[in-house]
């Protein structure tokens, strides 16, 4: 029971109805249900917002500095593993499509569908940061860690035939370029982890049917932010791994 | 005001399976073109080809998935005034960057 949703003291009944009776949900300072959600959504957007503008300025870092060094962060971007990426990239859309479905079982109130679709949308997530970190791991064994063990040999002297060798201080600012991946992947990443952490809940939630007796806001709203952070990802996929490809 | 334009009091739109399964393949679909085409040389087009299709994927996403096309008027308007204000902010800075002797360009 919501503690800011108790109902005033029943009044007097207008038209056979008591106009003071309403759903549990729906908290007193809100007209009706659709003012709530509205607002509700009114509200998320804005957040999402602020975070356009948080992924905003790194990828307007990434524009500037990938003009400055532009050979290093072709080279920086072809040591990316492209399967990888684009495995990963066909998950989390997966993902979102489960999301999705998620929202629509609340709405249509099936509790067993949400549960079945929040699972999955919780197991795409973690098969997006299972791939993500066999990347990570293979950048710490090639020495691509930005720090004091960081290798420029594989771009002074490549061991790709169509990579062109690189001088090595033009090599050193390789390491800006992966700096900016891990920035931003694993802003990326810790996003997903917190999604992941909320979806736990929502399941619980779920299954004590929170959510399928029409308060389907919750769901709704965070559906909305992990759409969210499908399109950063949408975003990052053919800056950091597409468009500096050998051809 | 009357009750057919006034988004408090109404019933919210439901998007059915079909529409996201649609979506869904869409998405899949351009990334696959999307990676395709990094492996073709087109010069300069290279990146302006990816991100025009990474434009296209966020919009079916914001759009359908995120309910965009379905809501009313200020949640459409919210989300164009943001993406507004973040190409504002992109434009001064690259004007700044491009138009000094400190730049690279």
């Amino acid at each position: 029971m919501d503690s800011h949703s108790v109902a005033t003291t029943p009044g007097e009944l207008v038209g056979g109805v008591d106009p003071h009776s309403h759903p549990s949900f729906l908290r007193h300072h809100f007209e009706s249900v659709g003012q709530q959600r509205e607002a509700a959504s009114f509200g998320m957007w804005i957040f999402l917002l602020t975070e356009v503008m948080f992924f905003g300025g790194m990828f307007c870092a990434y524009l500037i500095f990938r003009n400055w060094y532009h050979p290093a962060f072709v080279a920086g971007s072809n040591t990316l593993d492209i399967t990888l990426g684009t495995t990963n990239t066909a998950v989390l859309i997966g993902s979102s499509f489960t999301m999705a479905m998620a929202v629509y079982s609340a709405e249509m109130r099936r509790r067993s569908q949400l549960i079945l679709f929040l699972t999955l949308t919780i197991v795409l997530g973690f098969a997006f940061l299972g791939i993500k970190a066999v990347e990570y791991h293979q950048k710490f064994v090639d020495h691509h860690v930005p720090g004091p063990n960081f290798s420029i040999q594989e771009f002074v002297h490549p061991s790709n035939p169509r990579a062109i060798p690189l001088s090595p201080d033009m090599a050193q600012k390789t390491q800006i370029y992966f700096s900016l991946y891990f920035a931003m992947t694993g802003m990326h990443a810790l996003h997903m982890i917190i999604g992941i952490s909320l979806l736990f809940f929502m399941v619980w939630r779920a299954s004590r049917n929170a959510y399928t007796e029409g308060h389907i806001m919750p769901v709704e709203n965070f559906g909305l932010y992990w759409h969210f952070v499908d399109i950063v990802w949408i975003f990052l996929f053919p800056l950091l791994y597409l468009i500096s490809r050998y051809r | 005001m009357t009750e057919k334009i006034d988004p408090d009091h109404q019933e919210q739109h439901i998007v059915g399976p079909p529409v996201y399964l649609t979506i869904f393949v869409a998405l899949l679909v351009l990334t696959a073109v999307t990676t395709g085409v990094a492996f073709i040389d087109l010069g300069v087009f290279n990146p302006i080809i990816a991100l025009a299709i990474a434009c296209f994927k966020a919009s079916l996403v914001v759009l359908f998935f995120m309910h965009i096309k379905y809501s009313s008027r200020l949640l459409k308007m919210t989300v164009l005034c943001g993406l507004f204000t973040f190409m504002l902010l992109m434009t001064l800075t690259m004007t700044d960057y491009i138009s000094r002797a400190w730049g690279m360009w």
